[in-house]
């Protein structure tokens, strides 16, 4: 079993709300982890908005390797943060020595280059980091994006707050997204990847649920870009398919229920649109998903989405006040977070619907 | 003492053997009308019989000639054990049975200088089937629930056609959340992933096809489910080329190309286009082999749709080019799909073979998207007339090598791109909707089938050597015949209603495997869902091996 939670706000938001956002639900997860992406990030990280940062996990070889890595590729450290750990004994938590988080400029020949061509240096430079802290487990790089910041642990996530002192609520940490989720996989073998949130290129997902067409997914999606890798968890899919479907086709967020939970032929033929959703259909029968899930998802412009599996089998509610908007598994959530909102306009998505909320927090229903 | 005759035919060098049991026999003649092949004849014996005439028994004994019915022991003639005579006789006094010492692999070709010849299916291959060592074994239980068969709603379709990889999709963007098409794209049909198998009206009676195609238009416009069913080679009647029903129908051309003048001659009538052309390359029963139609099923009504005199139609094994078949396949996609204004698929059909793979990967990488559909048929697939050499000494299974393509296309990136259709004895044990399933997960889009629809119809033969007489126009189910008397055996009527009903019944056992797995459409290429008992066959198709 699994909780997901996301905040999305207008002003910034201490991780502490994630946690309060997650804890309530402690009784649906097993309390075997806690992970979350912070994007659009506040505080300290506020000025280096436009650079890189480097999120990162590992022992002091992993620190060393990664750090020769960046500066052999030319890229040059501007900020880093290094959170404060507090190691008292009897904490649940399975911790790596270091957390380090680092801000880089590019390298001097791509600091004039097109947006694409860093964007493709950055993911390039990630993969190589992660292959080689792989060997001997010496770190794991989860992100190295601008404005996001990624932060996964093993163990309760109580005790993950109290270890990095996420507890107490200041404005050095902040973002106006955050997307969280409190447990490891338990499906497949206990990989600090393998917890949601993913994160690619400015693309974050995470999902509660069994996706059933794992396999046709990953066998898909591998040939497809180089950073569709890992496959630690079946819910890694959702995200190479909303990456690939609306970064590398270049297709609008609205078709993306109709990859992955196409309409079934009888509706198909009654729509006007019918030609494109059946060549979309055809040619992306793998990326088709099955099974019960409720995904959530942030795209690089900081919008946020949710959408369930074709016979909804799990269940989201999305909730809100005037300045914040909470998705999350279960309403008491929500309650932590928004005491004080009206519960009625409240929203619990249908099998057929994404519920987009974008910058200016307007929450729209797009039926698929 | 005379010596024995040993080199002349005997009963007992003959496959079958008839048992005859002359208290039984009321010498009604039943049996002698039923049989076809006029394997049995009446023959006078001389028989001892005990009587008595007074009123207390004093039994005596005389010899008389008595007539009685007897197997015949000429070579064109021989037994196939088709049973009919056993299911006339109202006495149970006659049956075939199968004789284990038959010489008649030898006798027939000394006795005649070639080989013996049979339709219907390869029978040396009996050991356990691939396919029955593989069980559905990832069944949804905890993280993920069953689906409820009865209740919720299944996408049974498979693509026939061409698809695009997503990046070659002529897209533009609308506004701010809508995508239009601005280009063409190859048709592709959404059809029922059970495609009835290319028969051709020449190596069926015409009731029997006509049977097949009323249960194909019943089951699209009554039943909804759109299933399809190819021609085979040598056309159809015009009437039905003209007729909204073609929809329903793939026009097959095979390397004799009969028929075809017809169809191109009714273009300009036809009121739908087909669901698509098949063009046969190869067939699995007989793999290398041309067709074959025996002058003796060369009816009248077969000569007027194929255009052509009574003869022994013999299609070459290779459709002929001028520089190599590849080119003049090439030749022919383009012009199918031409002639149609490339709104009709075109699709290939290839026998399995050891190099089925590198054909596959010929056609996944043609530039030009003109293959709509790779039929990969094997081995145990069915014929109507084949040299029993070819039925049982070549072929290649499909189940692996369906698999082969399927993950030569997952190497590719290119899953998808040539719906892949498998065939070749699947259903041989009654049960098409479990075959298909796990072909389906090993990759297959869709399976088509052809014996198990004669099953339905009543067919007697089986894989053991019954019958198997489809080559001889003889059939005794009116199935594989065009002597108007036996095609009347055949009431038409009831086989359409045996097709549709199996296919219904088909369907909601596909939606009874669907379910457990937690899979709303079809789980193509998920075989992760299967499991066999066989660690050879696990290996070989990159399935868990369990025990
Ligand atoms: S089994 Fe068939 S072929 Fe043999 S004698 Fe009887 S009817 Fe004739
Ligand atoms: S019953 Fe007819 S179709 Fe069946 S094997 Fe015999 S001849 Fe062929």
């Amino acid at each position: 079993m699994c909780r997901i939670g996301a905040i999305k706000s207008r002003h910034y938001v201490h991780p502490s709300q994630a946690l309060l956002l997650m804890q309530s639900q402690q009784e649906g997860h097993d309390n075997s982890g806690f992970a979350m992406v912070m994007q659009d990030l506040g505080g300290i990280f506020e000025a280096y908005k436009h650079l890189p940062t480097l999120s990162l996990a590992c022992t002091d070889t992993g620190l060393k390797i990664a750090e020769d890595l960046l500066h052999a590729k030319g890229f040059r450290r501007v900020y880093q943060w290094v959170p404060d750990t507090n190691r008292k004994p009897g904490l649940d938590i399975m911790a790596m020595p270091n957390y380090v988080f680092q801000t880089f400029d590019y390298p001097e020949p791509y600091r004039t280059a097109e947006p694409k061509v860093k964007e493709e240096l950055l993911v390039g430079t990630r993969l190589q980091l992660r292959a080689a802290l792989e060997e001997n487990e010496t770190g794991f790089a989860y992100s190295f994006w601008p404005d996001v910041i990624t932060l996964k642990e093993i163990g309760d996530p109580r005790d993950i707050g109290t270890f990095f002192n996420l507890w107490k609520a200041d404005d050095n940490f902040t973002a106006k997204v955050i997307t969280a989720q409190c447990r490891q996989n338990t499906n497949y073998a206990i990989v600090r990847y393998a917890a949601h949130p993913f994160f690619l290129q400015g693309y974050t997902a995470l999902a509660n649920g069994e996706n059933t067409f794992y396999q046709k997914n990953k066998e898909f999606q591998q040939s497809l870009n180089r950073g569709y890798i890992g496959f630690e968890s079946d819910s890694q899919c959702f995200l190479y398919t909303l990456h690939y479907l609306h970064r590398e086709l270049g297709w609008p967020l609205s078709y993306y229920k109709h990859v992955i939970t196409p309409l079934p032929f009888e509706d198909v033929v009654k729509r006007e649109d019918q030609q494109q959703l059946l060549a979309m259909r055809q040619s992306l029968a793998h990326l088709e998903i099955n099974g019960p899930n409720t995904i959530i998802g942030v795209l690089p412009d900081n919008t946020l989405f949710t959408c369930c599996d074709a016979k909804k089998l799990r269940p989201v509610v999305v909730g809100r006040d005037a300045d914040t908007v909470v998705i999350s598994s279960e309403a008491c959530g929500i309650n932590e977070v928004l005491p004080d909102r009206n519960w009625e306009t409240d929203i619990y998505p249908n099998e057929r619907e994404i519920v987009v909320i974008d910058d200016t927090l307007e929450v729209q229903r797009w039926k698929q | 003492m005379e010596t024995v005759k040993i080199n002349d035919l005997a009963c007992n060098d003959l496959p079958w053997k008839i048992h005859y049991d002359p208290v039984r026999c009321t010498l009604c003649g039943s049996c002698i009308a039923a049989c076809t092949f006029e394997a049995i004849g009446p023959k006078m014996e001389r028989r001892r019989i005990t009587y008595t005439e007074s009123e207390t028994p004093e039994p005596k004994t005389r010899f008389s000639a008595q007539p009685v019915i007897a197997q015949r022991n000429v070579i064109k003639n021989f037994c196939r054990g088709c049973g009919v005579c056993e299911r006339v006789c109202p006495n149970s006094a006659i049956r075939a049975e199968r004789n284990p010492d038959s010489r008649f692999n030898v006798v027939y070709q000394t006795a005649t200088a070639s080989g013996p010849k049979r339709g219907g299916r390869n029978n040396l291959e009996n050991q356990a089937r691939t396919l029955d060592t593989i069980r559905v074994g990832r069944i949804s239980q905890m993280t993920d629930p069953s689906l409820d068969a009865q209740r919720h709603t299944f996408d049974c379709r498979a693509p026939l056609g061409r698809i695009l990889p997503a990046k070659g999709l002529p897209f533009q963007q609308v506004g701010e959340n809508r995508l239009e098409q601005s280009g063409q794209t190859p048709p592709v049909r959404w059809i029922y992933p059970v495609i009835i198998g290319d028969m051709s009206i020449g190596a069926l009676s015409w009731r029997m096809w006509e049977a097949v195609a009323m249960a194909v238009a019943y089951l699209n416009e009554e039943c909804g489910l759109p299933v399809r069913m190819c021609s085979g080679e040598g056309g159809m009647p015009v009437r039905l080329l003209k007729s909204k029903y073609l929809k329903y129908m793939i026009l097959q051309i095979a390397s004799g190309h009969f028929g075809w003048n017809r169809i191109i001659k009714a273009m300009p009538h036809m009121v739908e286009d087909p669901a698509g052309v098949l063009i046969k390359i190869g067939q699995g029963a007989k793999p290398g082999d041309g067709g074959l139609l025996m002058a003796a099923k060369v009816a009248s009504h077969i000569q007027a749709i194929r255009g052509v005199p009574k003869t022994d139609l013999l299609s070459p094994p290779n459709h002929q080019g001028l520089y190599s078949i590849e080119e003049s396949v090439q030749k022919m996609f383009l012009s199918f799909n031409a002639a149609f204004k490339f709104r009709v698929p075109v699709a290939i059909k290839v026998a399995a073979s050891a190099t089925s793979v590198s054909v596959f990967n010929n056609l996944v990488r043609d530039p030009y998207n003109i293959v709509g559909g790779f039929f990969l048929d094997g081995i145990d697939g069915g014929t109507g007339a084949a040299h029993d050499i070819s039925l049982d000494h070549t072929g290649h299974p499909v189940v692996s090598k369906l698999r082969d393509c399927y993950l030569a296309a997952v190497a590719q990136g290119r899953q998808g791109q040539i719906p892949l259709w498998a065939a070749g004895g699947l259903g041989k044990t009654g049960n098409l909707a479990a075959d298909a399933f796990k072909m389906f997960c090993l990759g297959a889009n869709g399976v088509f089938t052809g014996k198990l629809i004669l099953q339905m119809a009543g067919c007697l033969g089986n894989d053991h050597g019954r019958c198997n007489a489809c080559n001889t126009g003889l059939c005794p189910a009116g199935i594989t015949t065009q002597e108007p008397v036996l095609a009347k055996r055949l009431d038409p009527e009831r086989v359409a209603e045996n097709i549709v009903n199996y296919f219904l019944a088909m369907d909601v056992e596909l939606r009874k495997l669907m379910a457990p797995i937690g899979n709303s459409s079809l789980p193509v290429g998920r075989s992760d869902c299967l499991v066999s008992t066989d660690k050879a066959v696990a290996d070989r198709l990159q399935v868990q091996y369990v025990c």
